[in-house]
């Protein structure tokens, strides 16, 4: 078995120029997809003020050009940096995360958990083994929450549409405000001494050896794999892309300046805790949710409200509590759900105050 | 008779690579028994976090789906030495 093994992974060791014709393959799709992304503007006011007549200015050709601008902006964008983003994460497994994390203390390890909670791939219905392969292991169960957190706040889609629509500067916002949320919530977790509320089955398994004969992936292996997570996460969220533009085009054209001043501005001091509740909910359509509210924002929602909200439809994922709910109890859940909703409310009025 | 084994937990992409290893054991005639494992426990004592999991007579040989064209060769180096 041994030598069958050894064997295979020596016959299929690629020659050095199949790397080289991978890296002129990806080098020749960056080119045309520079080339695609200078177009679209161009584009998009040929068709919408020139095939479709509509004169620049008005309700329907500022929708119309908005967009047509924005759809092929966004899917373009989103495959671009999805492709590069799972090639970073290529270099990541759970495996080595968490020996990375076995024996850190509270603090460091949160923070430590939290970034590797961004960059390890890692799909929701892993959760379960990655869980206890975790506590298992002795990693302190605020340090796995601090993980946890972090994957589903820092959402790769939500990432690349805020950077498309808002700019880097409130992508980044996003992406510190998300990492310190999982940071502080596990280490909350972590200090209330919650271990008794986790399921007890979880506590008797015995985590196996970990004995995968993996070969180290080539590049021309890492392009291929990016290039399928890049298919399948742009196949999944296409349509809410484009029907939440439709629906934020339709806003930016025809709503007044400032009508959402008074329900979503920074007066309405109840608007962040109303767009958190409303936000939990709806998280399959996060890639739907961002236009939307990028266009309410336009017409004078506050950015702290806007963030809360999105926080709250990313990272409060119904689907992914119901699947921890095979290893936490209830009331684990319940206190997780609370603390970071809080936290995310907090984070939202913060927002509201300081910009 | 090889044994495969798929450890899932019901997700998408595990239940994919069930079908296609179903596939490629009817399709090429291979003499080996497929088996889906659900439960946690026989999932972890594999030692993997992340799902889905192929075992060939109860090696891990890869996580999550590498492709059909990698599963097949995986199956058939285990089956045809």
């Amino acid at each position: 078995m041994e030598n069958i093994i050894k064997d295979t992974k020596d016959t299929i060791k690629p020659r050095p120029s199949s790397e080289w014709r991978s890296f002129a393959l990806v080098a020749g799709l960056v080119v045309i997809w520079l080339g695609l992304y200078n177009l679209i503007q161009p584009f998009a006011n040929w068709l919408a003020y020139d095939l479709l007549a509509q004169p620049e200015g008005s309700h329907l050709g500022e929708s119309l050009a908005f967009f047509f601008y924005d759809v092929p902006k966004i899917i373009l964008l989103l495959g671009g940096m999805i492709f590069l983003i799972t090639l970073v994460r290529s270099f990541f497994t759970s495996e080595q995360t968490r020996a990375w994390l076995g024996g850190k203390r509270e603090g460091v390890g949160n923070t430590l958990a939290a970034l590797l909670g961004v960059v390890t791939p890692f799909c929701s219905c892993s959760a379960v083994p990655l869980f206890i392969g975790f506590v298992e292991s002795g990693i302190p169960l605020g340090v796995t929450f601090s993980f946890l957190t972090a994957t589903p706040v820092v959402n790769e889609v939500a990432l690349v549409m805020l950077f498309g629509l808002f700019g880097w500067k409130i992508a980044g916002l996003y992406l510190i405000t998300g990492l310190i949320i999982a940071i502080i919530s596990g280490i909350i977790i972590g200090r209330l001494k919650l271990e008794r509320y986790v399921e007890d089955f979880v506590w008797q398994i015995k985590v196996g050896q970990v004995a995968i004969d993996q070969e180290k992936p080539t590049w021309t292996n890492r392009f291929k794999t990016a290039w399928e997570s890049t298919k399948e996460i742009v196949g999944k969220v296409w349509l809410y892309v484009i029907v939440g533009i439709a629906i934020g085009a339709g806003i930016h054209g025809y709503i007044p300046e400032d009508a959402m001043a008074h329900i979503l501005g920074r007066n309405a001091w109840w608007s962040v805790p109303a767009g958190v509740l409303l936000g939990l909910p709806l998280y399959s359509n996060a890639a739907g949710v961002i236009p939307v509210v990028q266009a309410l924002m336009e017409k004078g929602a506050a950015l702290g409200t806007v963030l809360a909200f999105m926080m709250s439809v990313v990272g409060l994922s119904l689907p992914e509590m119901v699947i921890l709910r095979r290893v936490l109890k209830p009331k684990l859940i319940g206190i997780f759900i609370a603390i970071l909703t809080i936290a995310i409310i907090l984070t939202g009025y913060l927002f509201n105050l300081i910009i | 008779m090889t044994t495969i084994k798929i450890l899932g937990t019901g997700c998408p992409t595990c239940r994919r690579l069930l079908d296609d290893v179903q596939k490629l054991v009817i399709n090429n005639n291979w003499m080996a028994n497929v088996e889906y494992i659900t439960e946690l426990p026989a999932i972890m004592a594999y030692g993997v976090m992340s799902t889905p999991a192929l075992v060939i007579n109860d090696k891990v040989v890869s996580v999550g789906h590498p492709g059909v064209p990698k599963v097949a060769r995986l199956i058939k180096d285990a089956i045809e030495p």
